[in-house]
């Protein structure tokens, strides 16, 4: 953080001039599940980075003032965008899973449209505290397995009761590496979101 | 603030806000960023922070949401937020996005999101 010179700064990739309007929707999954790679198949620009601090301690940057005496920790955040329409842009964020990051998800979670979870069936239960934290911050979600090459095919009726799914939660099958295919993921999400909202209207 | 012999990085955050560690005005990673128009150009004001100049040398560009300034200055968005908590109270930049919608989106909005969604990918 700040160790980069001003002079090494990107390029700033502006908005269009009638964009007015921003949502954003939380990628979310544990470590190397393909976050990252999904965004960048999707986003408009090349993914950005933030570099967040936390206390070791589980407490966000906001209480850095107060309790300087704890370690601190810098995570990384990806994100990335789209532009959906003349007048309203979508934001990307790459969400770690893991418990540790819960004070990133407070800030990240709150408005969140809905969160794809990414999911490695060789690694499946580490899906299960990425699900938690999704739920505990009130989101609703779609599970997307990102198809590696090394896996086993994917059954998915078998993975649904593995992952103790509600009947209601889509599962799809999906490439983050490939636009086409990590778009459909995302429109799964937004079909439910949709279906939701039309059901309990607001 | 009393650790001598600290990490620079660990302490940044604490002097670039002066102390602060929030807002007064709440700013989500989502929320667009402008300058105002016809602000007076604070940039060379000898009272501008250097990270304040260098947010308004960013977003005198183009408009910008929260994370993206974050990532393209280096700082944590907690740290943005509250520099341009400042900015915005002394006119220099304004949001363009709305509060968050806290009790959920609408159904006219997801439809926005999906119908866009389908037109792109
Ligand atoms: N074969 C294959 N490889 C993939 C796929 N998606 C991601 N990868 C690779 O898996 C690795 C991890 O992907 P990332 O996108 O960095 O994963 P991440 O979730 O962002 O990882 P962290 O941010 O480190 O937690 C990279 O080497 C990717 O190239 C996929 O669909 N198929
Ligand atoms: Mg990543």
């Amino acid at each position: 953080m700040g160790s980069a010179p001003w002079s090494e700064r990107p390029q700033a990739a502006y908005l269009g001039a009638t964009v007015e309007r921003s949502v954003k929707i939380l990628i979310a999954g544990h470590f190397a599940v393909g976050k990252t790679t999904l965004v960048g198949a999707l986003s408009e620009i090349p993914p950005l980075r933030t570099e967040e601090v936390m206390t070791q301690a589980g407490a966000g940057v906001d209480d850095l003032a107060g309790v300087s005496d704890k370690a601190t920790t810098t995570v990384a955040m990806d994100f990335g965008r789209l532009t959906l329409n003349p007048h309203l842009v979508l934001y990307l964020f790459g969400a770690p899973g893991q418990k540790r990051f819960q004070p990133l998800w407070r800030d990240l979670a709150y408005g969140a449209l809905g969160a794809l979870v990414l999911a490695d069936t060789r690694r499946l239960q580490e899906s299960f505290p990425v699900m938690d934290m999704v739920e505990e911050h009130g989101l609703p979600y779609v599970v997307a397995v990102n198809q590696f090459d090394d896996a086993p095919a994917v059954d998915l009726p078998v993975l649904r009761r593995a992952l103790d799914l509600l009947e209601e939660t889509p599962l799809v099958v999906c490439d983050a590496r490939h636009r086409a295919s990590a778009g459909q993921a995302l429109i799964t999400l937004v079909q439910y979101l949709l279906t939701r909202a039309v059901k309990e209207p607001v | 603030m009393t650790g001598a012999g600290r990490d620079d990085d660990l302490v940044r955050p604490y002097v670039v806000t002066g102390g602060r560690a929030r807002s007064r005005i709440s700013f989500d990673v989502v929320t667009l960023v402008v300058t105002v128009a016809g602000a007076p150009a604070a940039g060379h004001d000898a009272h501008a922070s250097p990270e304040e100049r260098r947010m308004l040398a960013l977003c005198r560009g183009g408009a910008l949401s929260v994370a993206e300034i974050s990532a393209y200055l280096h700082l944590p968005t907690s740290v943005t937020k509250v520099v341009l908590g400042d900015l915005t109270e002394a006119g220099l930049v304004a949001t363009r996005a709305p509060a968050p919608v806290v009790t959920g989106p609408s159904v006219e909005l997801l439809q926005e999101v999906l119908d866009g969604l389908r037109a792109l990918v």
